[in-house]
């Protein structure tokens, strides 16, 4: 009944909002100013049904990572371009790249009242990072003292000092550990949760901007209504009453809504209207470089691809790929051709490292540098990109196997595997036996999640095997180094080798295309391509 | 009649075992790892890996994942999905947005037909029969994702006559635009069914016996006419409602109805054996059903078929 009203009552308010603007469109009515703001009104945003109960440490996918994200405070936050602030914390101090110590303002509290201490981290942390509790995102913690995969072990790592403070003892140098941290998978958990964590994950209760509007508010496959939490004393204060998260099966149906005045803010655009939504939405459209990275990988294994005639040929499948114009004409310019390994939003990020010119467009370059390899052994069979049919890779796949024919007179082609469950079942037992499309998708803005979990030897999502001493050194100096200026210089150069070896030829950025209605102001989305919701306002 | 509707309602326990067992043997057969998917790009530890693929069974073989499957419905627990909930909690969350939205198509399709059909066969060769006939033919070649597209466009975005998608507003009356668009892209069918059939049965010698005793037209048609014509549009429509409880997934993923369509849609894509398969199960008994209930109504339509049973 409850969720009905106040259903009703933001559609009532859409009404007001559309004759008021109707009302003003004569004298130009822009209105600039929030004094006119509406305090409590509920933004409406689109979403996907989470996969997992919303517990912080089960979740990886973006559709309950929104919500907890929203419920949730972590100890620090992150504001739009990345930057973490303290939220939670007081202060944290790297004591070196190993140990930190971390201390809590006193006097949060979570929705129930609980009071937010050292304790809750510390149990939340134990409980996600234990083997037996199959969390999904148990790896975050693989860099505390006492993580086990294959064991129940507590983490030794973490010590309480008194109530509002712990240390965290790392098992190797980790220096943007405290950038991690504001990552959903280090929220705290109240201690009513450990209860029935099942029914807790049902009906969280958080610490952070927004709570759930009442018990049931998650609406399966529907909507879950969420209200300001008065109680909170962060650094994300929501400027609106509420945040009502619809569930789109699908992108296109979304934007609909967005055209049609049910939804108050997009953040992901159907591919059917790439091309037009700029049009149709004028400024209010968003289309902005994320913490997605994509490339294809050749794994090191096949034929013609290790060695110096390796490198040779994947130096000159690089140079031989137009990504310029693909982004442009396949993606309407919501792809950004890629200059690095990492993103452009993350901190450090440089467009002029060192050996990046492999990522040029270049045919002559190309044609040499395949003859050179040819000389060395003579190219045979045909060259296949794999991906899954799935995900809407095909036109891009295509294009770039038409370049690699045209420009290197070579057979190429994609190589499609039905659903994306097949594609990755066969590159993670390794018997895929083409190169295949990847990606990457920042968990915490730092150039180190972009290198170390994919290329470092036998890292764990490394799926083309790649091996370098010289990268791996580069990388552990980097993360060793608790001068962020001093590490980035070091990952910088990690990359360098990476342009050399091109274990993964990267392609482009992808963008976050999104919108809002005019219903809205101070739409702003952050680095890892989510609205900060808390900052939204509605036109009142 | 009694023991017809018992034997009926006996033919639902092989088909159901059949149904199960085939629908998800196909399940355990396609290709990849649903529980590696689940994890994106990123290659998750194999240890946690094991652990969740034992958690739901998947190491085993397949009639072992069946036998778990088929022993816990029999209990009236149809299992748990990827995402932790009871498949159970989510039939009864699906089904009655499905049931309502194809009530109202069905409703609106018959509705269009009988009237359209019965006016199209009175004035046989006219200019109303013409255009009906004009009409229907662009609604059986349209495809209904076309359609729904145009409806939503126009109708809910450009004129604002209806909410563009349904969402958490799937009432009775939040259904209208996606009911419209189903009942107008079965319509032309039954609506030609029951020309078809009008017009046969005005050609029949009771009818005209009807007329010669001095019947007036508005009691014929209805009661004499259109009673003995139905039977045809009735099982038309009886099929068409198997066919939206099953195949409504276009129209629900258009205008975002938190339906049987989308959710059965997400399952498959997970490849979560007991989802997939409790809702086909449920739409094969559904359809058994429906024919029974069918079949019930030909006795009450045709006294004949009711005396012969």
């Amino acid at each position: 009944m409850k969720r009905n009203k106040l259903a009703l009552t933001s559609l009532a308010l859409l009404g007001v909002v559309g004759l008021a603007l109707a009302g003003c469109s004569g004298g130009g009515g822009d209105s600039g100013d929030n004094g006119s703001a509406d305090a409590s009104a509920i933004i409406t945003t689109n979403g996907s049904e989470p996969e997992n109960p919303l517990i912080p440490t089960s979740t990886n996918e973006t559709g309950g990572g929104k919500i907890l994200d929203a419920i949730f405070a972590g100890l620090v936050s992150y504001e739009a371009n990345g930057a973490p602030v303290n939220d939670m914390a007081e202060e944290i101090t790297v004591d070196d790249p190993q140990n930190l110590t971390v201390k809590i303002k006193q006097g949060q509290t979570f929705t129930n009242g609980e009071e937010v201490t050292a304790d809750n981290f510390i149990k939340a942390w134990n409980y996600g990072a234990l083997a037996s509790n199959e969390q999904y995102n148990s790896y975050f913690f693989e860099d505390i003292e006492g993580f086990s995969y294959d064991a129940d072990s507590e983490l030794t790592g973490l010590k309480q000092v008194d109530d509002y403070t712990f240390t965290i003892a790392l098992n190797k140098p980790a220096s943007d550990f405290a950038l991690r941290l504001g990552y959903s998978a280090y929220y705290p958990l109240p201690d009513v949760a450990f209860d029935d964590l099942d029914a807790f994950g049902e009906n969280p209760v958080g610490n952070g901007p927004y709570k759930l509007a009442s018990e049931g508010a998650w609406q399966h496959n529907v909507q879950i209504d969420l209200v300001k939490n008065e109680d909170y004393q962060g650094v994300r204060q929501a400027q609106n009453g509420g945040l009502t998260i619809s569930f789109y099966a699908s992108q296109d149906a979304a934007y609909a809504a967005l055209q049609g005045g049910q939804l108050d803010v997009l953040d992901a655009v159907p591919p059917s209207a790439l091309a037009t939504f700029e049009a149709d939405l004028g400024e209010r459209a968003v289309n902005q470089p994320a913490a997605v990275f994509q490339s294809f990988t050749i794994p090191a294994r096949l034929e013609h691809f290790s060695g110096e005639e390796g490198k040779l040929r994947r130096a000159a499948i690089s140079h031989a790929i137009n990504r310029e114009e693909i982004t442009s004409t396949i993606f309407q310019g919501t792809r950004t051709p890629a200059t690095d390994f990492t993103s452009p939003v993350i901190d450090g990020w440089s467009d002029s490292l060192e050996g990046s010119d492999v990522l040029q467009f270049d045919v002559d370059t190309a044609k040499e540098l395949w003859a050179q390899a040819d000389a060395i052994s003579p190219w045979t069979g045909s060259f296949q990109i794999a991906y899954n049919a799935d995900g809407g890779h095909d036109q891009w796949v295509d294009a770039i196997s038409n370049q690699l024919a045209t420009n290197l007179g070579i057979d190429a082609s994609g190589a499609p595997y039905p659903t994306f469950a097949e594609l990755r079942a066969q590159v993670n037992n390794r018997t895929i036996s083409t190169p295949f499309r990847s990606g990457w998708q920042a968990d915490y803005p730092g150039l180190y999640n972009f290198l170390g979990p994919l290329y470092a030897t036998n890292a764990g999502s490394n799926d083309g095997d790649y091996s370098n001493p010289e990268f791996d050194r580069l990388l552990a100096e980097g993360i060793s180094s608790t001068d962020l200026a001093q590490a980035n210089e070091y990952f910088g150069q990690a990359q360098t080798v990476l342009f050399e070896d091109l274990p993964a030829i990267p392609l482009w950025y992808s963008n976050v295309t999104g919108g809002y209605a005019e219903t809205v102001q101070n739409v702003e989305f952050g680095w890892n391509s989510v609205p900060l919701f808390h900052e939204i306002t509605k036109v009142g | 009649m009694g023991y017809y509707i018992l034997r009926r309602l006996l033919q639902v326990i092989p088909v159901f075992f059949g149904a199960t067992l085939l629908i998800y043997f196909m399940v355990f057969a396609m290709p990849g790892d649903p529980i590696l998917a689940l994890f994106g790009d990123r290659t998750p530890n194999p240890a946690l890996l094991e652990q969740i693929r034992d958690q739901y069974h998947l190491n085993d073989p397949f009639i072992v994942q069946y036998f778990y499957y088929i022993t816990g419905v029999l209990q009236g627990d149809f299992g748990i999905s990827f995402s932790g909930q009871p498949v159970n909690d989510i039939l009864v969350r699906a089904i009655p947005v499905t049931l309502r939205l194809a009530v109202m198509a069905i409703a609106i399709e018959l509705s269009l037909a009988i009237i359209i059909g019965t006016i199209s066969a009175l004035r046989k060769g006219g200019v109303f029969d013409n255009v009906s006939l004009v009409i229907a033919l662009v609604f059986v070649a349209v495809p209904v994702f076309v359609l729904a597209f145009i409806a939503q466009y126009f109708l809910a975005i450009q004129f604002g006559w209806f909410r563009a998608t349904v969402g958490g507003q799937n009432n009775w009356g939040d259904l209208w635009l996606p009911a419209l668009v189903l009942g107008f892209s079965l319509y032309a069918t039954s609506m030609r069914l029951t020309r078809a059939s009008v017009i046969d049965t005005l050609n029949q010698d009771w009818v005209r016996t009807a007329y010669s005793k001095g019947l007036p037209r508005r009691r014929v048609i209805p009661v004499h006419v259109l009673r003995n014509s139905l039977i045809p549009v009735i099982t038309n429509s009886a099929t068409n409602f198997g066919v939206l409880m099953v195949g409504a997934t276009v129209t629900e993923g258009i205008f975002n109805i938190p339906g049987v369509g989308g959710t059965l849609y997400q399952a498959t894509i997970r490849q979560e054996g007991p989802t997939v398969v409790s809702f086909v199960t449920v739409f094969v008994v559904f359809y058994v059903l429906i024919n029974l209930v069918v079949d019930l109504l030909y006795g009450l339509l045709d006294p004949r078929i009711r005396y012969a049973k």
